[in-house]
C-alpha cells in the first residue's frame, strides 16, 4: 500500500538519504503525507496572515472596526478551520498508527539474528556467523561494523552494558534506545547494498560526538566470502562437529521495541 | 467581602517615607515589585548574553571543526557537551523563565490589576534571591574541577547519576543543585503571582476584564506548580544517586533509568507551555495595541488555553517513543500529541482575526508581536512531524528536532521578550525607544535567525544527529554541501548576535536620551497605562483605579476616542 | 516599611490571602510527594516480593505510635484555631505548644527508629527500597520539624503579642497536610509486606 502511495509522493526524504531497509518507504510517505497536509495549511495560514497585516495597514482617516469575535457568526471564522485541522490530524493519526505498528509492534520471523552492544563509547556487533544462530562459536564480532546480508529479515536484540545509547541507522530509519538492563529487540531488513553510517543518537558521554560505527549491506556472495573470512578460527574446527543447538532467549521481552 | 473600605488609600500620601533610601534598599532589597521585575529582567539578558556566547562557541565548532575559536580557543569534546548542556539550561530556565514570568509578572501584574504591590513582597524578594543563587551556583559550577555537566539538559540517568560515566563529579550535582534552586524560587514566585490576581484585583475587576497577559502567567504558573512536583522528587533522587551513591536509576542495582524520563518529561512538555503561554500573552496585548482592536474572541482564548495546559500533562511520553517505554502507548501519546495542536491552532487564529479590519501600526513592538505569529507557527506546526510516533522513528533527537523547538523557543524567549521590552520600556523607564534603531534590530534578528535554522531542518531530515561535536568523523554527514549549510546556520547566528548590540546601545541610550514618554504613549487601555511612567512607589498615587470594562475596547463606534481606558468613568448615557 | 501594602489586605475571592497561599503551597508540596510516591509504587510493582522482604525489616509498633501522635496533634492544632477563634491568647498558646510538643515526641521516636535501623544495617544504600523509605520518611520528618519551628514562631512572636491571629489557621492547614502525608506513608512503608 505504502509502494503503490509513494507513486504520487514527492520522496522527500530519499532526495537527502536513500531507502536501505524494507520499511523506509513507510516512514517517507507518512513523512510526505505529513509534509503535503501541513504545507498546505502553513502557507494557507501564512498568505492570510500577511495579506491581513498588509490590506489593514495604518491609513490616514481610516478607523479599525469594532469585533468582539464572541457572536456565533464570527466564532465561526475560528471553529470551521478547527474542525478542518482536526480532520487533517485524523488523516496523519491513521497512516501514521500503521507505519508504528509495522515498524515497532509486528516483529516479523527472523531469517537471522543479530546482537548489539552498545557501551561508552563502541558499538559490538555480535553476527550469528555461518550457522546462522546467536551464541554459538562460530559468532562473529565485530567492533563498529555492522555487516548485514541484502534481503534477509534481521531481528536484533539492543543492549547497554553502562549509560543510555541510541542505535540509529539513518538510512533504514531505524532508531531505538539502548537501555542499561534490558534487552529492547526489533527489526529491520536490507533492500540496498552499500556502506553507510550508524550514529548514536542519545548523549552518552565526553566522547559520544565519535560513538559512530559503519553497517556494510552485502550481496549473499559478499556476505558468504565475509563469513568465511572471519569466522573465528577455533569455531571452524568445531563446526563440523557442533549440531545445531537450542538457545535460551528467557530474558527478553518481545514487547520492548 | 473582608476588604474594608478605607483601607484604599493610594500610597501618595506618604511620600516623605520614601526619600531616604540608600541605593542598597532601593535597588538590591527592595521589596517593590517593579524593583524586582527589573532584577529579574536584568539577571535574565545577562544569562542571555552567556546562553548566546555558548551558541556562539559551539556552532563555530560545527562549523570549522577543530579551528581556533576567536574569543574561545579550540573547543574539546567534554566542552562542547557542556556548552551545549548548559545553553539549553540556561536559555530554559535561566532565561526564558526568569524574562517572560518572573520579569513580566512582577513588574505587570500589579500595574495591570490595579493594585499597589504583590500580596506578598518579602516572598517575592526571597524569590528573587533565591533565583541569583541558583545562578550563581551555575555559573560557578563551569568551573569547577572536572568542568561543568555535559550529559544534556534533560540529565538522563545513568550518565547524569554516575561521574565515573559523565566524567564530572562536581558540574552535574552543582547543576542539578542549581535547576533544583530555580525551582523552588519560582515555585515561590508563582503562588505570589497567582494569589495577587485572584485576591488583590481593583475594584470592578471582574474575570473577563483580566489582561490576557496576566491570565496567562497566572495559568502558566499553575502549569508549572502543577508540573514540577514530581520533578523536584526525582531531582532528589537524582542528587542522592550522584552525592551518595544510592541506586534509584541505576539498573544494576535494582532501579530504573526510564523512571527518571518519565519525571522530567512530565514537567518537560508542560514546561514548554509555561513559557509560551506569557509570550502568546504578550504577543495578545501588543496586537490589539497596535492593530486599535478588540482581542478576537476573549473567552476563546482563555478557554483554550486552560485546555491547552490541562491536555499538556498528557503527551510527555512523545517525548520517549524510541525510549524502550511499552510501544503501545505510543498510540495515546500520538493521538494526544497532535490533538494539542487544536487549542494552540485556535489561539494562533483568533490572533489573526484579530487583525482582520484592524488599523495596524508598524511600530518595532507590534513587528517583534506580528513576528512571533509567523514564526512560531512555523515551530507550531513541525512539531506535527514529531508528535507523529512513525516519522519520530526517524526524527527523533536529529537536528530536525532541534530547529523545531528553537522555532517555538526563540520566537518565545527572544521574540516575545523583545515585543514586551519595546512595548513597555516607556513604562519602565519613562521612555520610549528609539523606533528607527529598533526596525533595524527587528530586521537583523529576524532574517538571520530563519537563517540559522532552515538549514538546520534539511539537515535534521537528512539524518544529522544533535549533540555531535564533529561531523567529519561520520561520512555521510561530512559531505560539502551539508557543511556549507553549517557554515551558513554559523554565519547566520553570528550576524543575529551583532545585530543584538544594536539592540544593548539602543537601550542604554534610550535610558538617558530617549523621547519623554508620558503616561499613555501607545494610547492602551489597560491600566499601567493610566499612571506616571515609570510608576511612583505604590503605582496609582493617592487614589487606586476603579474598573468600569474589559482590557480591549479600542475603536468602539460612536466614540471619538479610538480607545477606551478600562478606569475611565462611563458617562450615565453609555451605560 | 513604611507603609502597609494595600494588595495584602484584598480579598477579592473571599478567601483571605495568607490562607489561599497555605493552600497553594500545598497543593505544590501534594506533588512533590505525589511523585516521590508514585515512584515508589512503580518501583514496589515492578520488583514486588523482593521489597516485600525489605519491608518486613521496617518497625510498624512505632510507626503506629507515630501516626497516633500526629493524628493527636492535629486534634490539638483544631483546638489552637478554636481558641484562636475566641481571641484567647493563653489557650491558643497552650494548644500550640502541645502540638509541638507531639511533634516532638514524632521527631524523637523518628530518630530512635532510624538509630535502630542503621545500626540493623539497614541504611540508606542497603537496597532501592531503603533508599525510598528513608528519603520519604526524611523529607517528611523535614517538613514537621519545620511545622514545629514555624508553629514556635507563631506562638512565641504572634499570639503571644495578640496580633495576627489568622496565621493559627494558616499553620494548622499546613500541619493537616503534613499529617496526611504521613497517613500515606505509613500504610505504605509499615504496613504493606
Amino acid at each position: 500500500m505504502f509502494e503503490f502511495i509513494d507513486k504520487f509522493m514527492p520522496g522527500l526524504l530519499e532526495m537527502l538519504l536513500p531507502r536501505a531497509s524494507s520499511y523506509a518507504v513507510q516512514i517517507d510517505v507518512l513523512f510526505d503525507v505529513i509534509t503535503i497536509l501541513v504545507g498546505f495549511w502553513f502557507f494557507l495560514v501564512l498568505g492570510y496572515f500577511f495579506y491581513l497585516i498588509f490590506r489593514y495597514r495604518h491609513r490616514d482617516g481610516h478607523k479599525a472596526e469594532y469585533i468582539s469575535g464572541e457572536t456565533h457568526k464570527q466564532k465561526q471564522a475560528i471553529e470551521i478551520p478547527h474542525y478542518l485541522i482536526l480532520a487533517c490530524d485524523v488523516a496523519i493519526i491513521i497512516p501514521t498508527f500503521l507505519v508504528w505498528y509495522n515498524i515497532k509492534i509486528e516483529v516479523p520471523p527472523p531469517d537471522e539474528e543479530i546482537r548489539i552492544i552498545s557501551q561508552q563509547w563502541a558499538w559490538t556487533f555480535q553476527h550469528a556467523g555461518a550457522d546462522g544462530v546467536l551464541d554459538t562459536p562460530d559468532d562473529i564480532r565485530s567492533v563498529n561494523e555492522l555487516h548485514v546480508k541484502n534481503n534477509t529479515q534481521y531481528t536484533y536484540h539492543l543492549e547497554s552494558r553502562d549509560v543510555m545509547h541510541s542505535f540509529s541507522v539513518p538510512v533504514f530509519r531505524l532508531k531505538q534506545d539502548a537501555i542499561p538492563g534490558r534487552v529492547i529487540s526489533g527489526h529491520f531488513k536490507p533492500i540496498l547494498t552499500g556502506e553507510w553510517d550508524i550514529q548514536c543518537a542519545e548523549m552518552c558521554g565526553v566522547a559520544h560526538g565519535i560513538m559512530g560505527a559503519r553497517i556494510f549491506i552485502k550481496s549473499e556472495a559478499e556476505y558468504a566470502a565475509w563469513i568465511e573470512a572471519n569466522t573465528p578460527e577455533t569455531a571452524q574446527k568445531e563446526l563440523l562437529a557442533v549440531n545445531e543447538e537450542t538457545i535460551s532467549e528467557a530474558k527478553e521481552d518481545p514487547n520492548n521495541g | 467581602m473582608a476588604e474594608v473600605a478605607h483601607a484604599e488609600v493610594g500610597h501618595g500620601d506618604h511620600h516623605d517615607d520614601h526619600h531616604e533610601q540608600s541605593f542598597w534598599s532601593k535597588y538590591i532589597f527592595s521589596t517593590d515589585h517593579k524593583i524586582i521585575g527589573f532584577q529579574y529582567m536584568f539577571t535574565g539578558m545577562a544569562m542571555a548574553l552567556i546562553g548566546g556566547y555558548f551558541a556562539y562557541v559551539f556552532r563555530m565548532q560545527l562549523a570549522f571543526p577543530g579551528a581556533s575559536i576567536p574569543f574561545w580557543g579550540t573547543l574539546s569534546p567534554a566542552a562542547y557537551n557542556s556548552l551545549v548542556t548548559n545553553h539549553g539550561t540556561i536559555m530554559i530556565f535561566w532565561v526564558a523563565m526568569p524574562v517572560l514570568i518572573a520579569a513580566m509578572g512582577n513588574f505587570l501584574i500589579p500595574l495591570m490589576i490595579g493594585c499597589d504591590d504583590m500580596v506578598f513582597p518579602k516572598v517575592n524578594r526571597l524569590s528573587f534571591q533565591i533565583f541569583l543563587l541558583s545562578a550563581i551556583v551555575l555559573i560557578i559550577s563551569f568551573f569547577v574541577p572536572g568542568g561543568g555537566f555535559g550529559g544534556a539538559w534533560t540529565a538522563y540517568p545513568p550518565l547524569s547519576a554516575k561521574a565515573e560515566f559523565n566524567a564530572t563529579p562536581f558540574g552535574a550535582p552543582l547543576w542539578l543543585i542549581a535547576v533544583t534552586l530555580e525551582i523552588v524560587a519560582f515555585l515561590l514566585g508563582g503562588i505570589n503571582f497567582i494569589t495577587t490576581t485572584m485576591n488583590a484585583r481593583a475594584k470592578g475587576m471582574k474575570m473577563y476584564d483580566i489582561p490576557i497577559i496576566v491570565w496567562m502567567i497566572v495559568i502558566a504558573s499553575i502549569l508549572f506548580m502543577c508540573s514540577v512536583g514530581p520533578l523536584v522528587a526525582g531531582a532528589v533522587m537524582l542528587l542522592f544517586d550522584q552525592t551518595m551513591g544510592t541506586a534509584f536509576f541505576d539498573a544494576n542495582a535494582g532501579g530504573d533509568p526510564v523512571l527518571w524520563q518519565h519525571l522530567f518529561w512530565f514537567f518537560g512538555h508542560p514546561e514548554v507551555y509555561v513559557v509560551l503561554l506569557p509570550a502568546m500573552g504578550i504577543v495578545g496585548e501588543v496586537t490589539c495595541t497596535f492593530a486599535r482592536k478588540k482581542l478576537f474572541a476573549y473567552k476563546l482564548i482563555l478557554y483554550s488555553s486552560v485546555g491547552l495546559g490541562i491536555l499538556s500533562f498528557f503527551v510527555w511520553a512523545h517525548h520517549q517513543f524510541i525510549s524502550g517505554v511499552d510501544p503501545r502507548a505510543t498510540y495515546l501519546f500520538t493521538t494526544t500529541t497532535l490533538l494539542i495542536s487544536i487549542p494552540v491552532a485556535i489561539i494562533m487564529f483568533a490572533y489573526i482575526a484579530t487583525l482582520y479590519g484592524g488599523s495596524i501600526r508598524f511600530t518595532t513592538a507590534m513587528l517583534f508581536g506580528l513576528a512571533f505569529t509567523g514564526e512560531f507557527l512555523l515551530g507550531g506546526v513541525t512539531g506535527i512531524w514529531l508528535g507523529s510516533s512513525g516519522t519520530d522513528i526517524y526524527l527523533h533527537d536529529t537536528y530536525f528536532v532541534l530547529a523545531h523547538f528553537h522555532y517555538t523557543f526563540v520566537p518565545i524567549a527572544i521574540i516575545a521578550t523583545f515585543a514586551a521590552i519595546y512595548y513597555w520600556f516607556p513604562k519602565m523607564f519613562g521612555r520610549k525607544m528609539n523606533e528607527t534603531w529598533g526596525k533595524i534590530h527587528f530586521w537583523g534578528t529576524i532574517i538571520p535567525f530563519n537563517g540559522i535554522f532552515i538549514p538546520l531542518f534539511i539537515l535534521g531530515a537528512g539524518g544529522q544527529h544533535r549533540r555531535i561535536y564533529n561531523y567529519q568523523n561520520f561520512p555521510d554527514l561530512a559531505g560539502a554541501d551539508m557543511q556549507d549549510m553549517r557554515v551558513f546556520a554559523t554565519v547566520s547566528l553570528i550576524i543575529m548576535l551583532i545585530f543584538q548590540l544594536v539592540f544593548i546601545v539602543n537601550f542604554i541610550v534610550s535610558l538617558k536620551r530617549g523621547e519623554k514618554a508620558g503616561k499613555n504613549p501607545w494610547k492602551a487601555n489597560t491600566l499601567e497605562w493610566i499612571t506616571e511612567s515609570p510608576p511612583p512607589h505604590g503605582n496609582f498615587g493617592a487614589t487606586m483605579p476603579e474598573v468600569y470594562r474589559g482590557p480591549y475596547e479600542y475603536s468602539v463606534e460612536g466614540r471619538e476616542k479610538d480607545y477606551w481606558p478600562q478606569n475611565e468613568k462611563p458617562e450615565p448615557e453609555n451605560r | 516599611m513604611a507603609h502597609q501594602i494595600i494588595a495584602t489586605g484584598r480579598s477579592r475571592t473571599g478567601i483571605p490571602t495568607g490562607r489561599l497561599a497555605v493552600w497553594w503551597v500545598i497543593g505544590s508540596e501534594i506533588l512533590i510527594f505525589g511523585g516521590l510516591i508514585a515512584s515508589y509504587l512503580l518501583n514496589r510493582f515492578n520488583h514486588g516480593p523482593s521489597w516485600s522482604v525489605e519491608a518486613a525489616n521496617t518497625n510498624t509498633f512505632i510507626g503506629a505510635c507515630n501516626t497516633f501522635w500526629l493524628l493527636t496533634s492535629s486534634l490539638f492544632v483544631v483546638y489552637a484555631h478554636a481558641a484562636s477563634e475566641r481571641r484567647d491568647a493563653a489557650k491558643t498558646r497552650m494548644w500550640i505548644w502541645l502540638t509541638i510538643l507531639l511533634g516532638g515526641f514524632f521527631m524523637g521516636f523518628k530518630t530512635y527508629e532510624y538509630a535502630t535501623e542503621i545500626h540493623h544495617g539497614f541504611t540508606l544504600f542497603t537496597s532501592n527500597f531503603w533508599s525510598f523509605y528513608y528519603t520519604a520518611t526524611g523529607l517528611h520528618g523535614f517538613h514537621v520539624l519545620c511545622g514545629m519551628v514555624i508553629l514556635a514562631l507563631i506562638a512565641e512572636r504572634d499570639v503571644k503579642h495578640e496580633k495576627n491571629w489568622h496565621r493559627v489557621e494558616n499553620i494548622g492547614l499546613y500541619w493537616h497536610f503534613v499529617d496526611i502525608v504521613w497517613i500515606f506513608l505509613f500504610p505504605l512503608m509499615y504496613i504493606a509486606k
